[in-house]
């Protein structure tokens, strides 16, 4: 048996709750060759580079598929990224001009400048609805799950109004999701005789998902209804609009990342101010600091781990290695959220962090689409459980965590209580 | 006592109950203040600026000024701390005595300094005739009251706009007008807009923009006169071919003035360019002797530039304002080794007609130009520029996000021209001709520029060997 690399050691599921140790020791190789020819960059300046880096494509279609023959006593699992990923190309695994023209349609029917600067201010209101709603309705209990009863009602409520997906769909596409999550792996378990089986689920949902979002699409266009999917169906830009295969897979990614990763993000918001009862204490008596918080809270536990569609066009020169043309580019923004060369105690939660350019959002040109609405979401439904939560304590740390190593968070965060404040 | 135990303690007593005065209350002057503050620099400080305003930002004067969406007096900078300062606003410096260590102000005082920082910035040049200036309905852009002015005619609203210049504020003047739906011509001396700072590559560009949309451009004319009514407001312009344009806005974008007038007689490098300085923001002296008092930020400063032969380099750029301020104030509280440098790569934005163009570098230092990713019909696309095989600069059009990359290959002195993309290359991909236009045309002169070794004045009598 072949000794695990600090990257496969990260990925494996026992080490999901503190990933952090095999970092460290990943970026003493800042770009790091895999046994299956994947390079793994860890540090910050290294994924900003490559970020950058015009030779670098986001594009599955041009991963190639056998990287290298598998190492010895690595098993000959399916790639996961052809298993799951069957789709036509969304924004996020896109290149240029694509990329460019899809998210130039979306746009406009987002975060909306200039012609709808006020789309996501104006939903400030319905988040605190629903975030006082949430709360009012632990009143009287002792014990909450931040994640069941808080974290995941807000972002999915909020999505579903913003693209205009019915919220009486939330069970089934909430049940697809989780199923192609937990079939997703990139360790050294990935050949194991439970993932092998999940991988057909996940293919299955994945592909009802697609069908679930195809139906919707069509009953926009036949009637056009409230939200952001409508309007990408039946509002054509003077580029004109995007293939029904594209739509189809931007409206999944639209559905699936705009709430996802914020509910990891306000699971990991909790469960890291509840283990740092010094940091809790200063936003409870310093509310405005929710807004370089909630920065702090994105570097310090990121909602995307690491990125894994890209790959090298030409050879590429950094950090002392040479990124073979074809070869898989794997960006672990986790690592580099810790990296210490770029963050002055990269362990320490500092909700004051100056020059915080985290890459919880990553960079370039598939910045996050949803980060100011997910920037929103965190800020107010945060602010509002320090507010609120009358000594609050956790009662279980580790937490459990969800199987997914790219979307990683807590499946139950429990929270003891003694009150809700009004 | 030690040397080092005297020389610390002449720091520290100077920290605590220095006088410094800064002159300059604009971007490079706040942010200079700021950072003398946070150096821990508790002394006297005063700072002084010729226009009775707070200091304010001026990128938005040109763009949402204009357009009507942000008043004139909401553009105040965000202060980032308190600075504790005896502001003397709306007095301007007029003197410099370095001997008595004083600044001599407008109302006659004189203002008595250990350490001195020039932030005088640049100042608009004006129509060259005085009386035609004079004329109701002609202005400049530079401060906050021409935007103030400018935007209420432009609201009135005039038949027709007459630009004159297309540098970068004469052609965001035309593209707020032409959102405006204000009928709009400009003239403009070079062979297209933004040929001093881009070159003619990218000028042609950069016309077809303006004609689009809806751009009456004139390039290779000057404006020979301006007539007024009765009234005394402007309503024709006479242009060198002959023909007339009437007008009843005149906008003169013919660049900016670096305010200099004042250090007359002061005896330190300064002119045309700006004042000398070296990397850490120390002014020369006419002899190009560093002084130990004075120091020099934004865009009146000029220091020799490690990526560009050593040449001295003037930024007028925002950035190079507020990180040149505080490498300044830094040096101005520390001693070597502890000297900051002010190594900028110049970097600056403009927003006009829909489109967000952006650069790195030093584009005139380059004299060929390729395109890298993209598309020049649609106008989303890179550019890189080149000299002897080198990357010296990058243009990018609706295409910024690139522009880090580019930027690491200048100052890693990369090849020219640089790896091609792995996807979205433009269909031409050699190197051109840059088409930067002979120095000598005002309007042409770009706002980051290599002014060489030279002095621009030569008023230090030179003996050698002198006992």
């Amino acid at each position: 048996m072949v000794e695990e690399t600090p990257w496969q050691q990260a990925l494996r599921y026992a080490n999901r709750a503190n990933p952090y140790p095999f970092y460290e020791e990943l970026r003493r190789t800042p770009v790091a060759r895999q046994p299956d020819g994947t390079y793994v960059v860890s540090t910050y300046q290294e994924i900003v580079t490559l970020l950058h880096d015009p030779r670098v494509s986001s594009d599955i279609r041009k991963l190639p598929v056998p990287v290298a023959a598998p190492a010895e006593g690595s098993a000959e699992a399916e790639p996961i990224t052809e298993a799951v990923i069957s789709l036509e190309p969304n924004i996020i695994t896109q290149d240029p001009p694509e990329h460019d023209r899809d998210r130039r349609m979306m746009m406009p029917h987002f975060v909306g400048p200039p012609h709808s600067p006020h789309l996501i201010s104006d939903l400030e209101p319905d988040i605190r609805r629903i975030v006082d709603g949430l709360l009012d309705h632990m009143q009287g209990k002792t014990r909450i799950d931040a994640v069941d009863e808080f974290a995941y009602p807000l972002p999915v409520t909020v999505i579903c109004k913003v693209l205009g997906v019915p919220p009486d769909d939330e069970p089934r596409f909430h049940s697809w999701i989780e199923t192609a999550l937990d079939a997703l792996d990139f360790g050294p378990e990935a050949a194991s005789e439970e993932m092998q089986n999940r991988l057909a689920g996940g293919r299955r949902a994945v592909e009802e998902f697609e069908q679930f979002a195809a139906e919707l699409l069509d009953r926009y266009a036949q009637q056009p209804g409230p939200g952001m999917l409508s309007a990408m169906v039946n509002e054509d830009g003077p580029e004109g609009g995007m293939s029904k295969g594209v739509l189809v897979s931007n409206a999944l990614l639209l559905i699936f990342a705009g709430h996802e990763t914020t509910v990891n993000l306000i699971a990991h918001s909790v469960l890291t101010l509840l283990r740092h009862p010094d940091a809790l204490e200063k936003l409870r008596h310093r509310p405005e600091l929710i807004v370089p918080g909630v920065e702090e809270l994105l570097r310090f536990e990121s909602s995307v781990q690491f990125w894994h569609t890209r790959s090298a066009m030409e050879d590429i020169h950094i950090a002392g290695t040479t990124i073979p043309k074809g070869a898989p580019i794997f960006l672990a923004y986790g690592s580099a959220n810790r990296d210490p060369k770029r963050f002055a105690d990269p362990d320490e939660l500092d909700l004051e962090r100056r020059d915080n350019q985290h890459l919880g959002f990553s960079q370039g040109i598939h910045f996050c689409f949803g980060a100011p609405l997910a920037r929103l979401e965190v800020q107010v439904a945060v602010g509002e459980f320090v507010r609120r939560m009358q000594n609050p304590r956790l009662v279980e740390d580790p937490p459990p965590y969800r199987h997914n190593q790219i979307f990683r968070g807590p499946r139950h965060v429990l929270v003891d209580i003694d009150g809700i404040r009004d | 006592m030690t040397v080092p135990a005297t020389v610390a303690e002449l720091v520290r007593e100077f920290r605590a109950n220095g006088r410094i005065v800064i002159v300059g209350a604009s971007l490079a002057g706040l942010r200079a203040a700021e950072a003398l503050r946070e150096e821990g620099f508790t002394g006297s400080l005063t700072i002084i600026g010729d226009e009775p305003h707070e200091p304010y930002d001026r990128p938005p004067l040109s763009k949402q000024v204009l357009k009507g969406w942000v008043a004139a007096d909401h553009t105040k900078l965000p202060r980032l701390r308190e600075v504790d300062a005896q502001w003397r606003l709306g007095v301007a410096a007029t003197g410099l005595d370095r001997a008595a260590r004083q600044v001599r102000t407008a109302d006659g005082e004189q203002i008595p300094y250990d350490r001195l920082l020039i932030a005088t910035g640049t100042r608009a040049r004006q129509w060259p005739n005085p009386d035609e200036a004079a004329l109701d309905g002609v202005c400049t852009l530079r401060s906050r009251d021409d935007a103030a002015q400018l935007q209420k005619a432009l609201a009135a609203p005039p038949s027709r706009v007459l630009v004159i210049g297309a540098g970068f504020i004469g052609s965001e003047v035309a593209s707020v007008c032409r959102e405006l739906d204000l009928p709009v011509t400009v003239v403009e001396r070079g062979s297209a807009p933004l040929v001093g700072a881009l070159g003619g590559v990218i000028g042609e560009i950069a016309a077809e923009m303006q004609r689009d949309h809806g751009v009456d451009l004139r390039c290779g004319l000057g404006v020979s006169s301006l007539e007024g009514d009765a009234g005394g407001h402007v309503r024709r312009a006479h242009l060198s071919d002959g023909t007339i344009v009437d007008a009843d806005v005149v906008v003169a974008s013919l660049g900016s003035i670096r305010n200099v007038e004042w250090l007359e007689g002061a005896g330190l490098a300064s002119g045309f360019w700006g004042v000398g300085c070296d990397a850490g923001g120390r002014a020369f002296d006419i002899n190009g002797v560093v002084t130990d008092s004075i120091w020099v930020a934004g865009d009146v400063a000029r220091a020799p530039h490690v990526l560009y032969e050593y040449q001295f380099l003037a930024m007028e750029h925002w950035d190079n304002a507020v990180l040149g301020a505080e490498a300044a104030a830094h040096n101005m509280v520390n001693l070597e080794p502890h000297y900051h440098p002010h190594l900028l790569l110049p970097g600056f934005w403009s927003g006009q007609f829909g489109v967000n163009i952006k650069s790195v570098g030093v584009p005139p230092f380059g004299d060929e130009i390729v395109f890298t990713q993209g598309s020049v019909k649609e106008r989303h696309f890179a550019a890189a520029y080149g000299r002897r095989g080198r990357i010296v600069a990058a243009v990018t059009f609706d295409h910024g996000k690139w522009l880090e990359y580019y930027g690491k290959l200048i100052e890693q002195s990369g090849p020219f021209p640089p790896p091609p993309p792995g996807w979205d290359q433009p269909g031409d991909m050699k190197p051109i001709p840059a088409e930067f236009p002979q120095p000598g045309v005002p309007t042409a002169i770009p706002d980051v520029v290599l002014t060489g070794h030279d002095p621009s004045e030569r008023r230090a009598e030179f003996r050698s060997r002198r006992r």
